[in-house]
């Protein structure tokens, strides 16, 4: 997925002479995940640069230089180190758009690699994606797999309006080969990774892997599974999920974040009133815990997993089953 | 020491004192200029021992010989802890390990200069200061480990845990420093930060705060030259970092960080000046990270190795060992016996390293709030149950 990412860049910037891309080592070392590896090399340093250690300054300057007629996507080393830069996110990049009444367009993409399973120590494996997804102003992507992450990120670098660009860092080594293209679901679309007609299993991110691992170990259980990849967090695509879980009457959602209060509240309640009445089941999450995020000895309490998941689905009342 | 003051200057330059002037329209040129010349650092670092070992004129007086002592059996300790603490990355014990070898004149010189009742604001960097700070080395590494976020009591040692969010720890000694004032205690707070943690805005809110407040905190800045790949004259257009303190109010100091004399001296000098009302200083200590950012990462993207090599000839170990043998304060006897204490302090840190320690995973649930939330303990309970089915099975 790394690569993936590295593409989408370099042809960005290749493709548009307002394209920038600036952070914190992301230059001489290409990044501390080498997402950004050579590109400082091959479209020079006033193109591709390292900038002082200062989140809040990277937004905040990118915010003037989108005022000014370029295209700044700004790296985030970490996710909880984006959040010096919260106040430039949320009262700024989400808010000038609305507060000229239009007049200023800010198509900033912020590059945030986020959540865990990677072993890493605190603070380097939030979910922030709620606290975004709360955000009015902001769209907020998430690509499940290194075809998607390509496709995503070209679509965001030409989006007009800020995007926060989440890359679940623990696929950035997966290594499934992709062609990479800028045909595909536009940015505000889920896509259906497998299709099924028992339950819907809906992910993003780092857990579409998981989930799909689910989908294929749930056929054993006699259960055929839907996969939906979110893709777009905000805005969410009701017609795709919604129609879904109409045809299926069961779902589940699973994150990585927190529970309570998270963003799988957000999708549960917005099936809930649109698919009611289709439902065989209340719609489950699973999801990481109520905690802080863990020392890596113990993150594989946290995160979900396929048990996790095959155990939701076998709560989901099912006569025929249990 | 240039650009210290008695304790006359103290009173002049005390950065409330010279507002409330100014509010009464009473300062003149003078004294604004007396005071500027106060808080500016020297323009060459200050040294006491030079890279050949010898003593330099002109800078102030040595520390103590005992102290000298100290500072060599804790870094040669500090060291060894280092290369141990990375040979574990290796196979697999630590998580992670930020080295510091080659700044331990900065990591010793500071945990030794402060009193006892001080408090130290550390970042993941900054193992070896607490270990020289005597808190038990197993628990300086469990963060690394993987097992807590942070393995010491802060109140026992009055070490705050390490932080890792760049700068956020500067405005937490501010605080905990004034609170100590307020509260009529003998205590002051030493921070430790990187340059780049220099550039973000909590070190900047953090100095002006501590500035208004005439808050008893010694910033010790350790300009190791790199933000992880990004160099310094990327990091900032300062002619040295310690001229960020002026702007705030704040005395600044800039020093030779590979200097292990001079750190003690300028920390301890800042220590008790701040513990006199003298408020806050920035020291900026001019240093060089031997290794890597962490194992995890590649320096040689971002440096050059003819670099590496013009350090390792300022190595601090081996300035500070060539000064006290030189002026008797050490023999190959001593040596020895240092080196030996150090093996040893190693060996036990690999012995206790590789026993697997028993994680309880219900600890998880335990110190999210002061009293669990009943959600809490229904997630506790579905954990162990999910673990004893596994059992089961
Ligand atoms: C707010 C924040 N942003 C980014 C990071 C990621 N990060 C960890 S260490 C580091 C470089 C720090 O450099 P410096 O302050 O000079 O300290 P050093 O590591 O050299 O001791 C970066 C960017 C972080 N820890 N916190």
């Amino acid at each position: 997925m790394a690569g993936a990412l590295n593409a989408a860049l370099a042809d960005a910037l290749a493709d548009d002479p307002r394209v920038l891309v600036f952070g914190e080592d992301v230059a001489a070392l290409g990044g501390v995940f080498r997402v950004t590896d050579g590109l400082a090399q091959r479209f020079g340093e006033t193109r591709v640069f390292d900038t002082p250690l200062a989140e809040s300054g990277i937004v905040g300057t990118a915010i003037g230089m989108a005022m000014n007629g370029l295209v700044p996507v700004v790296e985030m080393q970490f996710d909880a180190f984006a959040y010096p830069a919260f106040e430039q996110i949320t009262s700024h990049l989400a808010k000038l758009h609305n507060r000229t009444r239009g007049k200023v367009a800010l198509p900033v993409v912020v590059r945030v690699p986020f959540g865990g399973g990677i072993g890493g120590v605190e603070h380097h494996c939030d979910s922030s994606e709620a606290y975004y997804t709360h955000t009015p102003g902001l769209r907020v992507v998430a690509p499940g797999t290194p075809a998607d992450a390509y496709l995503l990120l070209r679509q965001a670098i030409a989006c007009p309006d800020p995007v926060i660009f989440l890359e679940p860092k623990r696929r950035y080594w997966s290594r499934e080969s992709a062609e990479l293209t800028t045909n595909g679901p536009g940015i505000d679309s889920a896509a259906i990774r497998r299709a099924g007609t028992d339950v819907t299993l809906i992910g993003y991110g780092g857990t579409v892997g998981t989930v799909l691992d689910a989908a294929e170990a749930a056929t054993a259980e006699g259960w055929d599974v839907e996969v939906i990849d979110l893709r777009s967090l905000s805005p969410f695509d009701d017609a795709t999920v919604s129609a879904s879980v109409r045809r299926t009457g069961r779902a589940v959602v699973v994150h990585e974040a927190s529970r309570f209060g998270g963003y799988g509240a957000e999708v549960v309640a917005r099936l809930t009133e649109q698919c009611f009445h289709y439902l065989q089941a209340p719609i489950l999450r699973v999801t990481g815990l109520d905690i802080p995020y863990p020392p890596p000895k113990l993150e594989q309490h946290h995160l979900p997993d396929v048990d996790r998941i095959l155990d939701a689905i076998a709560r989901l009342q099912w006569d025929d089953h249990v | 020491m240039n650009g210290r003051r008695s304790d006359e200057t103290v009173e002049q330059v005390r950065p409330g004192t010279a507002h409330r002037e100014r509010d009464a329209a009473v300062t003149t040129a003078a004294t604004d200029a007396a005071r500027i010349e106060g808080l500016l650092p020297s323009q060459t670092p200050l040294q006491l021992i030079d890279p050949q070992g010898r003593p330099t004129a002109g800078h102030g007086a040595l520390p103590p010989p005992e102290a000298l002592r100290r500072l060599y059996r804790d870094m040669v300790v500090g060291r060894r802890f280092d290369t141990q603490a990375t040979a574990l990355t290796k196979q697999g014990r630590l998580a992670v390990y930020p080295s510091s070898r080659g700044q331990e004149a900065c990591e010793v010189g500071a945990a030794l200069a402060m009193r006892e009742q001080d408090w130290l604001f550390p970042t993941y960097r900054d193992s070896v200061a607490i270990v020289s700070r005597s808190v038990d080395p197993i628990e300086v590494l469990c963060l690394l480990r993987g097992e807590w976020h942070c393995g010491y009591d802060p109140y026992e040692h009055r070490v705050a845990p390490q932080c890792t969010p760049l700068a956020t720890n500067t405005l937490h000694a501010v605080g905990l420093a004034h609170a100590a004032r307020l509260k009529g205690e003998d205590t002051i707070a030493v921070v430790l930060l990187g340059d780049g943690a220099s550039s973000e805005g909590d070190t900047h809110e953090a100095l002006n705060f501590a500035g208004v407040w005439n808050a008893p905190v010694v910033f010790l800045v350790q300009n190791n030259g790199y933000a992880i790949s990004v160099p310094l004259a990327k990091q900032t257009a300062a002619p040295s970092l310690a001229y960020k303190g002026i702007g705030y109010g704040v005395r600044s100091v800039l020093i030779d960080g590979n200097d292990p004399a001079v750190v003690y001296a300028s920390v301890r000098e800042a220590v008790e000046g701040a513990a006199a009302g003298g408020g806050p200083t920035l020291i900026e200590a001019i240093t060089y990270r031997m290794e890597a950012h962490t194992n995890a990462d590649d320096a040689s993207r971002y440096r050059a190795d003819a670099e590496v090599q013009r350090w390792l000839a300022r190595d601090p170990l081996t300035r500070l060992e060539t000064y006290l043998r030189e002026h008797d304060l050490l023999d190959d006897e001593r040596a020895a016996a240092v080196q030996a204490e150090a093996e040893e302090f190693a060996a036990s840190v690999r012995e206790r390293m590789n026993q697997d320690d028993e994680l309880d995973p219900a600890e998880l649930f335990e110190h999210v709030y002061a009293r669990p939330t009943a959600q809490l303990v229904a997630q506790r309970q579905e954990l162990l149950a999910e673990l004893g089915n596994q059992e089961d099975a």
